[in-house]
Order: C-alpha cells, then sequence, then structure tokens
C-alpha cells in the first residue's frame, strides 16, 4: 500500500517536473498554476505515503537510503510549499521541483524492503532528531538552489549575454533574499538537530560526541553555514560571495547525508 | 446629427487620420486638436450628415471614426469643418488616410494594442484612446457601434498586451537601464540615483528612473550651478563633483555623462566603498563618450557596470525579439477584426427584426382593441389570455423569417435577405413613423 502511495506521488511529482519545465519555457501563466496544482498534489500523496510507510514499518521511516532521500525529498517539497504561501521567487518552482524529482529517484532506485529497527534506534529520540535534521536538510537544499539561480543570474548580468535565464529568473536582490531567508530557518534546524543528536548519544551510546563520521561531516557543514551567517551579518556578505558558500555548504550537507553511510562508515551506518 | 437613430443596414464605418508615418511634424501641427475635445466633438455633432463620431489626437496622430450615410459626401464636410481654415486642399490630399468598414476596425485594432505606434509596444496609447472615447460618451457623439467597437479595441489591447510579449522588451537606452536595474535590484523605490554631470542623456535617463519610484535624485557636476538646476527638476539635491566618491556610500545607481576626456573614477576607487556599503549592489550606467568609468569596475563583487554599447546591445536584441512578437499581435487583430465585422454583419439585421416587432405589435394591438370593444363581461384573467394568444401568434408567425434573417449559413448575402423580409411585409413602404 504504502509502496503504490510512492510510485504514484513518484509520477505526479514527474508531471510537475514537466509541466514546470513547460512553463520555464513558455512563460504562460496559465501553465504556471497547472504545475503548482500538480506539484502541491505530488506533495500531499507524499505525505500519505510517509505516514502509511511509518505505520507499517512501525517507526520513523528514515532508516535506510529509500526512506531517508524519499524524505528528503518530502521536506524539500514542502519547504518550498510552506513559504510559496508568503512570497513568489519566479520560476523557483521549476528548480525545485527537477531536484525534488532527481532524489525521488534515487530513493525509486534504492532497497526499499522495511527491515526491523536495531535496537539502538528504538527510542524516541529518533522521530525528533531525524525528523528536524531532514527539515534543516530541505531548507538548505532550497538555499542552494537559490544560490546557483543567483549564480545562473549574475553570470549573464556580468557578462551581458542575456540567454535562457536572465528574463526567466528574478532579480538578484529578491534570490539573494531567498538565500537569506532559506539560512535563517535551515541553520538554526540545524544546530538543533545536532544538539538533539547529542544528547540522543549520550543516552544511546554513553557520550555527548563519539567523532563518528556522521558527527564530523554534521560539525564540518555546521562550521560552514555558521560562517557564512557571521559574514553575513558582520561584513556584509552577499551575491555572489554567499551564493558559492551557500553551494559548498550544501554538498558537505550531501557528503555528511549519502557520502559517510556509502563510503566511511561509522556508528550511523545502519541500514543500506 | 440624428438623436435616438437605430443603426440601418448600410451605414457605413470610415477613419480619417494622420500620423507620424504619413505625415511629417510641420502638417501634423496643424491638424492637432489644441484646444481638447469638447470643441471639434461639438462641430461635428451639429452635422446632419453624421451618426456617430468620435476623435483621438495624441502628439504622433490625429484620427476621427465617425459612422455615416455617405462616406466621401461625409469626409468633405468633416474635414471643411474641422480643419478648413488651417489645411489646404493638397495637403488634405497627401496626408490623410481614408479607411472604411473592416479596413477602419482593422486599424483601430492596431492603434490601441500599440502596433502602430512609433515605439511599438508603448502603453500610453492606450490610455489616449480611453481619454478620447470618455469625452466622445460624455457628449453623447458616440451610439451603439462606435461604443462597442471602442470597447471591443480597448479588448482586443489587452489581449496582444497578455498574450504576446509585444511590450516586455525595453527598445530605448534610458529604458534598457531601467530594466537592467530592475533585475539587479528587484524594486526601486528604495534606491537612490547619482547624476555625474548634467546633460540631456542624463537627464533623460533619470527621468525614467525617477517614473519607477526612486527615492532620490542626487546630481554633482563640475559647474554647482547647473546641478543645482537639474536637481530641482526631480526634487533632489545638489553635490560638488569632488563629493562623489563620498556619495558612492550612499547611492545604489549612478548615471555618468560628463564631458571628461579622461576616466573620472576607476576600480581602485570603487574597492573600497564596497567594504563601507556592506557589500550593497552599485549599478554604473556610463552613457558617456569617450567613457567616464574604467571598465574594471564590472569585477568587483556585487558592482555592475554598463557602457552606452552594452545599452544599444541590449535595445538591438529586444527590438529583434519584438519584431517577432509584432507578427504574433498582428494575427491577433486580424482575427479580432474579423470577429468584429461578424457582429456588424448580425448588427445590419437588428433594424429590420426591430421594426417586424413593431409591425406586428401594432396589429395585435389594433385587433385586440377593435374585437375588446365588441365583447363585454369578460373577467380580468380571460382579458389576459386572449392577449397571450394574439402575441403568440404573432410570434410563432414571425419565427421564420427571424430565423431567415438571422442565419448566416444561407447562401443568399444578408442585404439580399434583409430586402426580402423587407419586401415581403411591406416595411419599405411604411414611410418613416
Amino acid at each position: 500500500m504504502s509502496f503504490l502511495l510512492f510510485q504514484i506521488s513518484f509520477g505526479v511529482y514527474f508531471l510537475a517536473t514537466v509541466t514546470y519545465m513547460a512553463f520555464f519555457v513558455s512563460q504562460k501563466g496559465g501553465i504556471r498554476s497547472l504545475a503548482r496544482n500538480i506539484f502541491l498534489v505530488a506533495g500531499i500523496l507524499h505525505t500519505l505515503h510517509i505516514i502509511m510507510r511509518c505505520i507499517e514499518a512501525g517507526h520513523t521511516p528514515i532508516t535506510n537510503q529509500h526512506e531517508t532521500v524519499s524524505f528528503f525529498a518530502w521536506s524539500v517539497a514542502w519547504g518550498y510549499l510552506s513559504f510559496r504561501w508568503r512570497y513568489t521567487v519566479k520560476n523557483f518552482g521549476t528548480f525545485v521541483s527537477l531536484l525534488t524529482f532527481i532524489l525521488m529517484i534515487i530513493s525509486f532506485s534504492s532497497i526499499k524492503e522495511i527491515e526491523p529497527l536495531v535496537p539502538a534506534l528504538q527510542s524516541w529520540w529518533l522521530p525528533i532528531h531525524a525528523f528536524i535534521a531532514i527539515i534543516a536538510d530541505g531548507f538548505l537544499a532550497l538555499g542552494f538552489i537559490g544560490g546557483t539561480m543567483y549564480l545562473l543570474q549574475e553570470r549573464e548580468l556580468k557578462k551581458k549575454r542575456f540567454g535562457l535565464f536572465y528574463y526567466r529568473l528574478p532579480s538578484l536582490d529578491a534570490l539573494d533574499n531567498l538565500n537569506n531567508h532559506c539560512l535563517t530557518i535551515g541553520f538554526p534546524l540545524l544546530t538543533l538537530g545536532i544538539i538533539t543528536g547529542s544528547v540522543w548519544a549520550k543516552q544511546a551510546w554513553g557520550n555527548y560526541w563519539q567523532w563518528d563520521p556522521k558527527e564530523v561531516g554534521a560539525l564540518i557543514t555546521w562550521f560552514l553555514y555558521a560562517a557564512l551567517v557571521h559574514q553575513r551579518f558582520t561584513v556584509g556578505w552577499r551575491g555572489r560571495r554567499a551564493a558559492i558558500m551557500t553551494i559548498i555548504a550544501f554538498i558537505s550537507v550531501l557528503f555528511t547525508m549519502w557520502g559517510v553511510t556509502n563510503f566511511v562508515g561509522g556508528l550511523h551506518t545502519y541500514g543500506q | 446629427m440624428l438623436e435616438g437613430f437605430i443603426p440601418m443596414g448600410n451605414d457605413t464605418i470610415v477613419l480619417l487620420g494622420v500620423n507620424h508615418k504619413t505625415a511629417p511634424l510641420e502638417v501634423r501641427e496643424k491638424f492637432a486638436l489644441t484646444a481638447g475635445y469638447i470643441e471639434p466633438l461639438t462641430i461635428l455633432k451639429k452635422l446632419e450628415c453624421l451618426k456617430e463620431c468620435y476623435l483621438l489626437s495624441t502628439c504622433n496622430r490625429v484620427e476621427l471614426l465617425f459612422t455615416c450615410d455617405d462616406p466621401l459626401g461625409s469626409r468633405k464636410e468633416v474635414l471643411e469643418n474641422l480643419f478648413g481654415s488651417q489645411v489646404t486642399h493638397s495637403e488634405l490630399d497627401n496626408f490623410i488616410y481614408h479607411y472604411e468598414n473592416e479596413d477602419a476596425v482593422h486599424h483601430l485594432f492596431m492603434v490601441s494594442s500599440s502596433l502602430d505606434s512609433m515605439i511599438v509596444g508603448e502603453s500610453q496609447i492606450l490610455g489616449q484612446l480611453k481619454e478620447a472615447f470618455r469625452h466622445a460618451s460624455e457628449l453623447k457623439t458616440s451610439g451603439l457601434v462606435l461604443n462597442k467597437l471602442l470597447h471591443k479595441s480597448f479588448t482586443v489591447a489587452k489581449r496582444v498586451r497578455t498574450e504576446t510579449k509585444i511590450g516586455a522588451s525595453a527598445v530605448s537606452i534610458s529604458y534598457a537601464a531601467v530594466e537592467l536595474a530592475r533585475k539587479i535590484f528587484g524594486k526601486l523605490s528604495d534606491k537612490k540615483v547619482l547624476l555625474v554631470g548634467a546633460g540631456e542623456m542624463a537627464e533623460l535617463a533619470a527621468e525614467h528612473l525617477v517614473g519607477q519610484g526612486v527615492e532620490e535624485v542626487v546630481v554633482a557636476n563640475r559647474t554647482l550651478e547647473n546641478a543645482v538646476k537639474l536637481a530641482q527638476r526631480f526634487n533632489g539635491r545638489a553635490v560638488a563633483l569632488e563629493e562623489m566618491e563620498e556619495q558612492l556610500t550612499l547611492v545604489d545607481i549612478i548615471v555618468s555623462s560628463t564631458g571628461a576626456s579622461g576616466l573620472i573614477l576607476t576600480k581602485e576607487q570603487v574597492k573600497p566603498v564596497m567594504r563601507r556599503r556592506r557589500n550593497r549592489p552599485l549599478f554604473f550606467i556610463d552613457i558617456a563618450v569617450p567613457r567616464d568609468l574604467d571598465q574594471g569596475i564590472n569585477e568587483l563583487d556585487n558592482v555592475f557596470l554598463y557602457d552606452i554599447d552594452d545599452l544599444k546591445n541590449v535595445v538591438e536584441r529586444n527590438k529583434a525579439e519584438r519584431d517577432l512578437e509584432a507578427v504574433k499581435a498582428e494575427r491577433i487583430v486580424g482575427e479580432e477584426a474579423i470577429k468584429f465585422c461578424k457582429w456588424l454583419d448580425k448588427m445590419e439585421v437588428t433594424p429590420t427584426i426591430v421594426e417586424l416587432r413593431q409591425v406586428t405589435d401594432g396589429i395585435c394591438r389594433g385587433e385586440m382593441e377593435k374585437t375588446l370593444s365588441r365583447l363585454d363581461g369578460l373577467s380580468e384573467e380571460q382579458l389576459k389570455s386572449i392577449e397571450r394568444m394574439a402575441q403568440a401568434i404573432s410570434a410563432k408567425l414571425l419565427h421564420h423569417p427571424m430565423q431567415y434573417l438571422k442565419n448566416e449559413q444561407v447562401s443568399h448575402e444578408t442585404k439580399t435577405r434583409i430586402n426580402t423580409v423587407r419586401t415581403m411585409f411591406g416595411l419599405n413602404n411604411r414611410g418613416n413613423g
């Protein structure tokens, strides 16, 4: 049942991405509102899938790659939907739907078996820690998209050659604000994610900090974002430099998420 | 003009005018209705030959639109009354364009959607058209046909604007600069502009930026007197040229147009400014020849420099794109003109339908009165049902003739169909009452 919902939401995400692409090329308002609605439907179906999976597995579905990446895609989608009510960033949806869909492909191609929960994970801290961390990653991913859009737009403005993006992307100011907005939500959540993780570690392993590869990765990521926040507040870093920093820090997020599990191993590696 | 008339089948819509394409400025000046619309419209209203009329006068065109029985006669009378004293006959013949019916409709739609404008795609013309129409409808010189036609021209303009990108691209240097500023800053309402040099080009660019709502204009010039003069125009302030570097921390957009032979600002001078600005973006527009600003400035983070050639390139590209859009827009105009003419065709039969109803209603009422005066002791109810019966008979009898009139599929032309019905019901020899 939950897998069927996954497949349906996968299909609807695909449809939303294609529609957003069509809007990106044609810039017709009618197609945009269609794409928005399809994306919203996909987001709702995806939510149902996660709830179903949670019921079927009996624990928060975040213990293997299929579940984690799908959850990540979900938080990107809802992060976007959550502040779309407040303000719109021209053509942001196209990029967001594309990233969400790519994440869904990765999730689709991973092993989807439900595995019994390892004793170490059987705790109330699992949903709390995992949920906060994944929401943080969702907003940081949106910041990454904003940074990429900023660099694309800035490149065309500096080179004075206006191609695909100049007319379609919003102003640099809007993109920089987007970056700032995602950072002010994502960074505190990331901090909270690390804190809840370390409290849990104290309970599960007896120590707040193990220097486990995942913990090191999270710490590096935290320092990168902290540096960006610091520079923004003190010397007014913005624009290009802030965008590049957001992208580098997000690569660190991805490494912490996958790289550690797949290439390094450590205490955090449970399922595949 | 006849009051309260019913449009007749053989009315012609006529459009006369001069514009920037057909006539040089000296000629257009003679045609221009400088005294406003009320006086000329009152003159036209007095002319017996016109049924409805409307006129438009802008700096690029003067156009008259009217409906009448006899296009050529009316044209002569109208022109004589409006322009008789200022314009010679040869000027009238050489410069005035004359469109009728479908061509007139098409031309009006071209004008309203700004395809006939000097700067294609500019949006001002629609406002001018609405203003002109307001006068015509207040003075009641426009009637059923022109009201519908002008309202249609507004919706066509709107359709062109939403379905094509004709109004989207900037086709003048100063407009291009504004567009770029928007791509950098988003909204301009909290931004400040520094004009370096008080030349004409700077003034034009500033005008556009002020039109977009920039917060403040600062003018720096070698001679302070000129700076003060220009600053006053925009309610801004004037500073000495030596203060320019200091001003860079306060303003966001710099338009430079001095006559200096060398650079007035280098990359090394701008670099420390960015630190003091906490990296808030700066947009330099260099419209001076030779250039005022160091090209290296563009390499700094959050700083953008466009010189006159860069802006010209933007304009050229936009023009090419706009021409493509114009093709699409003209197709829309053509489509709408055809639709409107179909409506006109239907309009042609309306007076016949109205008359037909009047005639049969008259007969019904007459016969009822005759009959009822001979019948006594009928209740209200019974009277009403007799009345209803008479109406139903006449409506049923008229059903097929009406269908025949309205039906476009019948192979006869509208005029023939109208004539057939009019002859059959004797509408043509009914006199004028």
